[in-house]
């Protein structure tokens, strides 16, 4: 079979793991099947199949997994977002039907040849860090939950962070892939340029107190860096540089410090100084209240899972019980309904997305090409960790999206574009010689 | 670059690996130490999802806990309901969603949701599930006898105290009375008003479960105590003979009988307890020293956590207390066992541990493991868990049991205790004054087994115990005892 006969009967699966997992919310909130779900279930499949399309006639030798690895996820994110909030998963599923359209833009766009962008690669940097400036623009940003990550343009709201990371490993591709033999030797003054980078990136930081789109920016640099030179030694004193600057900003920030203390303590046996209503709480009723509950919610799905529909995330009154349930922490609604069985699965699916990338990495003939999949796929691959450890208490939590799940047009958009880089260089690599 | 983009690679399963690992210690190893946290209100919320297990009395059925089906958001919850209200409150306890749980709401709660693992519990509840029903949880039987917890209620009105009654055959508990008692259907919709409940003592602490968690000077009732410890040393006799010149010296000091006016003279160590004489008992108390007498007492059940279905942290532990914490003396001198010997001296017990003591001298000397749970049945009828009646050790000998019944007996019959009489009864008892040191506040007791003959084995233990009190045991505690004695022997005689 062809990648793309490989491609269309791996949407058709996702198609129909889709629409069991719809069915199985509505049946959970009545007590028919109502006929929505084969008409969703035929849309869903219907934008695909538009979408295989359009790589059949730009890209059809490029990764036939890839398409409905991510039809998959976001069929995953639709479902737990509508049983969360229908309005907000109608509009997610419009989000999604934006994502796969510029998905095909950006396919035909790039169909002769993508490389093209390296030569545009300091606009690429120069835009990765304007777009991370923008949130702290007076006027324009918009604080919430403590991080200025959004942009406020009247009727339209982005966060441009998603954004920044794509143009970011675009960027690094490209002057990694010219610079990388000098690089390579490890003579400090070669750094100019990438320790400006590194500075404008903290200093973004600092503007924006955006802890989760730093790390991982920092972390995509890194393992680029260690592609491109082959020197282990950069991550190392990466690392340490970051660990440093980490505690800087630990003293210097009150918000870095609190989300550690979350992080390390987020049950006390005391009553501790609660910032939020000024008096003495335990920590679990006040500053690490979000982080517990999800604790609790992901427990409470035990091994097989409430059942989709049926977990528990709002009191008897209906009011909220996880705050910020369908952005930060959709991991431990998902956990708490499909159970440890669903939520492995839902990982391994992640897993076979960055086997997938890298193996696109692995096939591209070209420094950039190389460079570009692997950026992409680790920053994917990072971005998964950082929200998901964050919610399971392996790091300290801090606000990003999980990608092709997680509520949020914008990261919807650019987990897509990060989707069509993959697959324009996976085509090129894949295409016969002759 | 190959080699650098396989060794990434290994490091993104890698990433997303740890997080296989971290869901899979929440889900299972973690889950139910989370499930147990008191703020976990996921887990509590969602059991409201589940047709929670009755908790009933048979003795007259009642429902002393019950649910109300409610449609919220399109889907059915089950709220609870206590309709015998303050009854038996701070037993059952409650459940709600703003305040968690507590009593047997709390420690019984994974029978009560049926997530118990009891094979056909885990069948009929995976069944439910599979069905789309709601899960039904198994249903609590108690042995109290509402009739009777009713009087106490009563009797007790405006004081401070507790009464508890008890087969002392069985060890199944007839009446457990806190009082001030709470009206429990108020924790969810007005938490605050309970707080505002009085009685003669501050604070009220109505959520207290008395009887289990109250600690009370025992005062004299700890003679019972004291005299089962001199028999069983075999140091004395009931006929031993002591001086009794109202008074005895401790350490230089004077302890005053509790009526200075009338010393007895030479007296008996069998009417020193009939009529309570201080003195006899400060004496046995130097001569035995206070580690014997409290090796009795551990043979009793002091000095352990008495065993019972309520929570944990619902109980407490009887014996000497250093301020807030149970303290066993290293040496015979650490402690004066000349007051500890008629119940003073930093001694503090629960009512239900006293229970147990009369009880195990009307029964010679078998003290059983109380019980407030009579079964626990399954939805369909099956009994889940029944425990049989349970021995927790011969606490003394037979013939020393006996001997200390019969001081008892004539404590009631021509003693301290004669209110505690019952026609057609052989009642034995003694009375408590606990000094707390503040005139017209004194915690007094009385504690009693009763029989149909001076044979055979008691059928019922009781004790009662009241807070600042300004008469003695004899006159405040011991009608009480006989008004809830009646009507448990009435509802046997006439089942």
């Amino acid at each position: 079979m062809t990648a793309r006969g490989r491609e269309l009967t791996g949407l058709v699966i996702a198609a129909l793991i889709a629409g069991i997992a719809f069915a199985s919310v509505t049946t959970a909130r009545s007590t028919e099947v109502s006929t929505n779900v084969a008409a969703y279930c035929a849309l869903f499949l219907a934008v695909y199949v538009a979408a295989h399309v359009v790589v059949r006639r730009t890209t059809p030798y490029a990764d036939g997994a890839l398409l409905p690895l991510t039809a998959a996820l976001t069929g995953i994110g639709l479902t737990v977002n509508y049983r969360l909030d229908p309005d907000e998963g109608a509009r997610q599923a419009l989000w999604v039907l934006v994502g796969v359209s510029v998905f095909a833009a950006t396919l035909v766009f790039l169909r002769h040849d993508y490389r093209v962008l390296e030569s545009y690669r300091y606009l690429f940097g120069v835009g990765a860090v304007l777009l991370l400036f923008l949130p702290a623009v007076p006027g324009l940003g918009e604080r919430v939950n403590g991080a200025r990550l959004w942009v406020d343009l009247g009727p339209l709201q982005f966060q441009p962070g998603e954004l920044a990371k794509i143009f970011l490993i675009v960027f690094l591709a490209g002057y990694l892939r010219e610079n990388r033999e000098v690089l390579a030797q490890g003579r400090l003054k070669d750094f100019g340029p990438l320790l400006a980078i590194w500075g404008a990136a903290m200093l973004v930081i600092v503007q924006t107190a955006d802890l989760g789109s730093a790390l991982l920016n920092f972390g995509i640099f890194l393992a680029m860096l260690y592609v491109a030179t082959g020197r282990a030694l950069f991550v190392a004193v990466g690392l340490g540089l970051f660990v440093g600057g980490a505690t800087l900003l630990y003293q210097a920030l009150d918000r870095v410090q609190e989300r550690v203390t979350i992080w390390l303590h987020p049950w006390t046996d005391e009553r501790v100084y609660c910032a939020l209503n000024g008096e003495l709480e335990l920590r679990q009723d006040c500053a690490s209240y979000q982080l517990v509950k999800s604790l609790y919610s992901i427990a409470n799905g035990g091994f097989s899972g409430t059942g989709l529909g049926e977990g528990t995330f709002s009191s008897t009154d209906g009011s909220e019980l996880i705050p910020y349930l369908r952005t930060d922490f959709i991991y431990s609604a998902i956990a708490q309904e499909i159970g440890l069985v669903g939520a492995a699965a839902l990982l391994l699916l992640f897993m076979l997305f960055v086997v997938r990338g890298m193996r696109v990495a692995l096939r591209a003939e070209d420094g950039f090409s190389k460079l570009l999949a692997a950026g992409l796929t680790f920053g994917f691959a990072l971005q998964t960790f950082i929200i998901v450890g964050g919610v399971l208490r392996v790091v300290p939590l801090t606000g990003i999206t999980l990608p092709f799940v997680s509520y949020g047009g914008t990261s919807v958009v650019a987990n897509f574009l990060l989707l069509a880089g993959l697959l324009v260089v996976s085509n090129r690599a894949n295409t016969p010689r002759y | 670059m190959n080699k650098q983009i396989i060794r990434v690679t290994y490091v993104s399963l890698a990433l997303v690996g740890v997080l296989v690992v971290m869901t899979t210690y929440w889900q299972t190893w973690a889950a139910p130490a989370l499930a147990d946290r008191q703020d976990n209100s996921i887990k509590r919320v969602a059991e409201f999802s589940i047709d929670r297990g009755s908790i009933v009395s048979t003795s007259p059925f009642r429902r002393l806990a019950r649910n109300v089906r409610r449609e919220v958001d399109g889907r059915t919850l089950f709220f609870r309901r206590y309709p015998q209200g303050e009854l038996t409150a701070q037993v059952v306890g409650y459940s709600t969603v703003g305040r968690s749980r507590a009593g047997l709401e709390r420690s019984l709660n994974d029978y009560l949701t049926a997530s118990n693992s009891n094979l056909s519990t885990l069948v009929d509840k995976a069944l439910d599930e599979l069905e789309g029903k709601p899960v039904q949880g198994n249903d609590v039987v108690l042995n109290l006898d509402l009739d009777a917890q009713q009087v106490a209620l009563e009797e007790l009105g405006s004081n401070c105290g507790a009464v508890v009654a008890l087969d002392p055959r069985t060890g199944k508990v007839k009446v457990m009375a806190s009082s001030p008692s709470y009206d429990p259907n108020r924790v969810e919709t007005n938490f605050g008003s309970l707080s505002r409940i009085t009685a003669d003592c501050t604070p009220a602490s109505p959520l207290l479960n008395r009887a289990t968690a109250g600690l009370y000077v025992p005062g004299s009732t700890f003679k019972v105590i004291t005299a089962s410890a001199a028999l069983e040393a075999k140091k004395f006799t009931p006929e031993s003979s002591f001086y009794d010149p109202g008074y005895c010296t401790v350490y230089g000091k004077r302890v005053s009988n509790f009526d200075t006016s009338s010393p007895f003279g030479t007296i008996s160590l069998e009417d020193g307890l009939v009529h309570s004489v201080n003195s006899v008992f400060c004496n046995i108390g130097l001569k035995l020293g206070a580690k014997l007498i409290l090796d009795t007492a551990k043979r009793f059940g002091f000095y352990e956590l008495t065993p019972l279905e309520t929570p944990e942290d619902e109980r407490r532990v009887s014996g000497l207390y250093d301020g807030r914490r149970l303290y066993y003396p290293k040496l015979d001198s650490d402690v004066d066992a000349g007051r500890m010997a008629f119940g003073q001296e930093r001694m503090l017990v629960t009512p239900l541990q006293m229970a147990m003591v009369a009880g195990a001298i009307g029964v010679h000397g078998r003290l059983l493991e109380p019980q407030v749970v009579s079964r626990i049945v399954s939805p369909d009828g099956k009994t889940v868990v029944k425990e049989p009646p349970t021995l927790i050790r011969q606490a003394v000998s037979r013939s020393t049991a006996d001997a200390v019944a019969r001081m008892m007996r004539l404590a009631v019959e021509g003693g301290t205790g004669t209110a505690a009489q019952i026609p057609g009864w052989s009642v034995g008892g003694k009375t408590g004054t606990g000094e707390t040191g503040i005139p017209g506040s004194n915690t007094t007791w009385f504690i009693a087994f009763a029989g149909p003959d001076e044979e055979s084995p008691a059928e019922l233990a009781i004790a009662v115990v009241l807070q600042n009190q300004s008469g003695t045991g004899g006159a405040t505690a011991a009608p009480i005892a006989r008004a809830v004695m009646e009507t448990l022997l009435r509802s046997t005689e006439n089942p």
